[in-house]
């Protein structure tokens, strides 16, 4: 369920939703009209959503024997032209390893959820985010590589799961929505019309039978060496492309700070509520967001160690994985230090606090 | 020259490409049969393909129609994707037995029981050919594999899959049949179970598939004639010729 709100005062249509429906209707509002997944807990309020409101706009909703097959179904939808996403959890999200590659090797335009749980194994439903790099590094063989957002809240689920969409088509490639048990369970207020309802675009590479034009392959595998290789350079000179545009970060009470939080998603809230505690007491500390996770938003994380930075504190709810990337970015001088634990442990403000104190 | 005129051509449905199989392969037989109906039924500018892994993998060069290329086993879920998102195309996937019957069992089974308007050329010839002959899940027991040089032993790598009989148990609106390319005679049947593959998906009947035994004379290790009569002694006394089941029922 989710509930419309009163909000005769801001004039903006309010619904207090779990952010797992809030991924689904960015979805609807962004033109999504083909859904292929399979249960999996915490995702299935996406699922059911998708279930729920696809029929109502003429979409197709289509429950899977497998995340392997959703997402083979997702690349057959791809290639006809239509706007398709999937959704599931770590072990889900595994098995899509395939049809990720797949989907890169064609070019085809894609979105897929992760919304993360406790692992490794089958582990617990808990929240977690342990699939940083699965997510971010790829889940199949091959060189490839997805674009992957980490929102914090309901309200960016909706509007970067909408924008997802529009990137999967600018670059004809797969793009990952990365949540985890907490936000997609977590109700929060969204503004729906704070987007405009869109239509697929029309893509003139998909397949639809030739009729009496050329006719077109859509492949997954080069013909010859040679192809083999353009192919490759073709794919490494979009990921660069990617890679120069599309970092997003949000960064917060950075300026003169000493110490910075590194935090995504649900982790980032937590750790704010710790370090405005620390910064009522005086203490010079920011929090540095990631909102791209793919690219990582290395310049302006380097942007800050030459403002003064001193420490970076990456929190994360995982043994040490986006802590790669910060210690990338920032260089081998840096001072970066990791607080987080795997299997499903959810932080208190308080226990980041402390944290914090050892620092400043 | 003027005098003479055509009387035999390959399909308009194929293109100029130089098959790539072996000498005694069935695989070009069939390409041939699917085109033929195309041509016939006139449904090329609106049908898609879709290729497997294995030796027909690049099958794409070869239909002069959009192609579409699946993962390994996977043609079932991706022509569903894409027969949901073209409902007014024609979809169909050209399977091995590797493709179909090992890595891809799952994807094919909810296909048919969804009863997908799609059609299925499923190619059985007991091996996996295009990585070297090793055991598939429809070779016979006692055939010599390189998996299983001494022979398929039951016990030790299980009994060979009948996937048309197991199919049509699945959806019994769908049109199951098992032909085979041993001679001329049953040439022309397999494109006539092609032909009505494709009709009970054009007339929104179901699920169509055709099982077609073939040969792999290299891996069989068998010159083209010997294949045949292997078909004829061997491989059909398990994998029986029928029509398993069909939308069309007697009244």
């Amino acid at each position: 369920m989710t509930y419309k709100l009163n909000q005769a005062a801001s004039g903006f249509e309010k619904f207090l939703m779990r952010g797992n429906q809030a991924v689904g209707e960015g979805a609807i509002r962004a033109g999504c009209r083909y859904f292929f997944g399979y249960p999996i807990t915490p995702q299935n309020e996406l699922f059911e959503y998708m279930a729920k409101r696809l029929p109502e706009v003429g979409g197709t909703f289509l429950q899977s024997e497998s995340e392997l097959a959703g997402i083979n179904m997702v690349f057959g939808a791809a290639a006809g032209g239509g706007q398709c996403m999937s959704s599931s959890s770590g072990p889900g999200f595994t098995l899509m390893g395939e049809g990720l590659t797949a989907l890169a090797a064609a070019q085809l335009p894609a979105v897929i959820v992760c919304v993360s749980r406790a692992g490794p194994g089958l582990g617990r439903i808990a929240s977690s985010q342990a699939d940083y790099r699965l997510a971010t590094r790829g889940g199949g063989h091959g060189d490839y590589q997805c674009l992957v957002f980490g929102p914090g809240s309901a309200q960016e689920l909706y509007e970067l799961t909408f924008k997802a969409f529009d990137l999967a088509d600018d670059y004809r490639n797969p793009v990952i929505i990365l949540s985890d048990a907490i936000l997609g369970q977590m109700m929060e207020p969204v503004t729906i019309d704070s987007l405009p309802e869109k239509k697929a675009p029309e893509k003139e590479w998909a397949v639809k039978g030739k009729g009496d034009n050329p006719r077109k392959v859509i492949k997954v595998a080069p013909h010859t060496d040679d192809e083999l290789i353009s192919w490759n350079r073709h794919l490494k000179a979009k990921y660069e492309g990617m890679k120069a545009k599309e970092q997003r970060f949000e960064s917060l009470y950075t300026d003169g700070a000493s110490t910075v939080v590194v935090a995504f998603g649900s982790t980032s809230r937590i750790a704010l509520d710790a370090l405005m505690r620390a910064r009522e007491e005086g203490k010079p500390v920011g929090l540095f967001r990631p909102i791209s996770l793919w690219p990582f938003p290395e310049i302006a994380l380097k942007a800050l160690l030459e403002q003064g930075v001193e420490n970076l504190i990456v929190v994360e709810a995982n043994n040490g994985q986006m802590i790669e990337d910060v210690r990338l970015s920032a260089g081998s001088d840096a001072k970066v230090i990791h607080y987080g634990v795997g299997g499903g442990h959810i932080f208190s403000p308080d226990e980041v606090y402390r944290e914090i104190l050892r620092f400043v | 020259m003027k005098d003479f005129k055509i009387v035999y051509q390959k399909p308009d449905a194929m293109t100029d490409i130089p098959f790539p199989y072996c000498p005694g392969c069935s695989h070009g037989i069939i390409h041939r049969l699917i085109a033929e109906v195309m041509d016939e039924l006139d449904i090329a500018p609106k049908t898609i393909g879709i290729t497997s892994a294995g030796c027909s993998v690049r099958n794409w060069r070869q239909f002069d129609i959009d192609m579409v290329m699946s993962m390994h086993g996977r043609g079932p879920a991706v022509a569903t994707g894409l027969k949901r998102a073209r409902p007014e195309a024609v979809v169909f996937t050209y399977q091995g037995d590797g493709d179909m019957a090992a890595i891809g069992t799952g994807e094919v089974i909810h296909a048919a029981s969804r009863c997908e308007r799609i059609t299925v050329i499923y190619v059985n010839n007991g091996v996996f050919g295009a990585t070297g002959g090793q055991q598939a899940p429809t070779t016979l027991i006692g055939q010599a594999t390189t998996s299983y040089p001494h022979g398929r032993d039951p016990d030790v790598s299980g009994y060979p899959l009948k996937m048309a009989e197991l199919l049509s148990m699945v959806a019994p609106d769908s049109y199951i049949s098992r032909t085979s390319i041993h001679t001329v005679k049953h040439i022309m049947l397999t494109k006539k179970a092609i032909r009505e593959a494709f009709l009970v998906q054009i007339q929104d009947q179901g699920f169509g598939l055709v099982e077609v035994l073939a040969a792999c004379p290299t891996n069989w290790r068998l010159d083209s004639a010997s294949c045949m009569e292997k078909i004829e002694s061997e491989i059909i006394p398990h994998f029986p010729l029928q029509t398993f089941s069909s939308p069309k029922k007697e009244d």
